[in-house]
């Protein structure tokens, strides 16, 4: 599917999408509420058959969190990413999608891990990698620890 | 029963600093043949520790390998237990999270145990020695490291010219001084040591400023 078909379609679903800035793929930034059922209809649709969410990730901004979904379809080849960004930093929420793409259980509890961004109605909210008792999230521009030295 | 090692053909494990220091330092200059006979053993048949963390691991792999085959140099097969082993070669990065498994394997090793820091993360950190918060610099933190072999990541043949290091120490030990030649060295002054890799033991952390980061559930 082409861009611009692409981009109508997301319209229809969230008529309040902004453009992103990625020249790689067409880009949608969401409003936080949208992005569940924009994902949900997007894997669902026939004509766009998102089956694969190949990267979840987010970003630590000025502007707040972003978290960033990357999708393509195993049939049509094609992509498409999606953002939401979440202006509160000192307690970032955002809707799961592991109830749409299995994998984002995994991505999810990373950007947890790292990010502290809480994913409402996630089965499984804990750390993935670091302990269970490390204090901190060590991907946010803010963190400081006695370890890490800084240069 | 000479410590020169016939395949390395400048002449420097006759004639190099680190042998002249071992035999300067005492204890086992003159090598019992008791002793000759088994570190002639032990060099020969050195089982590493099947142990790879990162890229390292696949430059070791390759030395294992046909190609560079380090068997070779008596240095043999790689055992899947620590129990079976007596070197283990630390060939990649090293994680605070991985610290204590490292530990534990290095102690579950028989005595004699050996360990080669293999690769510029093994040695000190490498690339991560700053702005990371997870990675241990250097194994030596962790574990006594016998010989370092620098590279990112070493070629094969350092890792065979290390090994043949590792020989060379074995070589030196003694029954009577369990751990051969002393470590310390007392002329090498430490003053102006980096002393910053060093890392503080985690409970002195300072939880004031990250306390407002902790999960709120």
């Amino acid at each position: 599917m082409q861009a611009e078909q692409l981009t109508s379609l997301v319209a229809s679903w969230a008529p309040d999408q902004k453009p992103g800035i990625s020249k790689q793929y067409p880009e949608f930034i969401l409003p936080v509420d949208k992005v569940h059922s924009v994902a949900k209809s997007l894997k669902e649709s026939p004509e766009t058959k998102m089956d694969y969410l190949f990267c979840l990730t987010a970003v630590d901004r000025k502007d707040g969190f972003h978290v960033v979904y990357h999708l393509t379809s195993s049939e049509y080849h094609h992509c498409a990413v999606l953002r939401i960004i979440l202006p509160d930093k000192a307690n970032p929420v955002a809707p799961t999608v592991s109830d749409v793409w299995r994998t984002a259980e995994y991505f999810e509890r990373e950007v947890f891990d790292l990010f502290g961004i809480r994913f409402e109605n996630h089965p499984d909210m804990r750390r993935l990698f670091l302990e269970d008792d490390w204090v901190g999230y060590p991907l946010r521009k803010d963190y400081k620890d006695s370890f890490t030295l800084e240069r | 029963m000479g410590v020169d090692i016939k395949s390395i053909p400048y002449g420097d494990f006759n004639d190099n600093e680190t042998l002249e220091e071992l035999r300067k330092s005492g204890s086992s200059v003159l090598v019992t043949a008791l002793d000759s006979i088994i570190n002639w053993g032990r060099s020969n048949s050195v089982w590493p520790l099947t142990f790879a963390t990162s890229c390292c691991g696949i430059e070791m792999m390759a030395t294992g390998a046909p190609r560079h085959d380090f068997a070779r140099f008596g240095i043999e097969v790689y055992r899947a237990s620590p129990r079976q082993a007596d070197v283990i070669v630390v060939a990649g990065t090293i994680v605070r999270k991985m610290a204590p498994v490292l530990k534990r394997l290095y102690d579950q090793m028989p005595d004699p145990k050996y360990v080669i820091a293999m690769g510029a993360c093994a040695v000190s950190g490498g690339p991560f020695y700053y702005n990371s918060y997870s990675v241990v610099r250097g194994v030596d933190q962790v574990i006594p490291v016998d010989v370092y072999i620098p590279g990112c990541p070493p070629r094969p043949e350092a890792l065979l010219y290390g090994v043949m290091q590792l020989q060379r120490k074995i070589k030196m030990q003694s029954l009577l001084k369990r751990e051969g030649p002393p470590s310390e060295s007392p002329e090498i002054d430490t003053s102006t040591e980096d002393k910053s890799r060093y890392v503080q033991p985690i409970e002195n952390q300072d939880t004031t400023d990250t306390e407002l980061c902790k999960p709120n559930n």
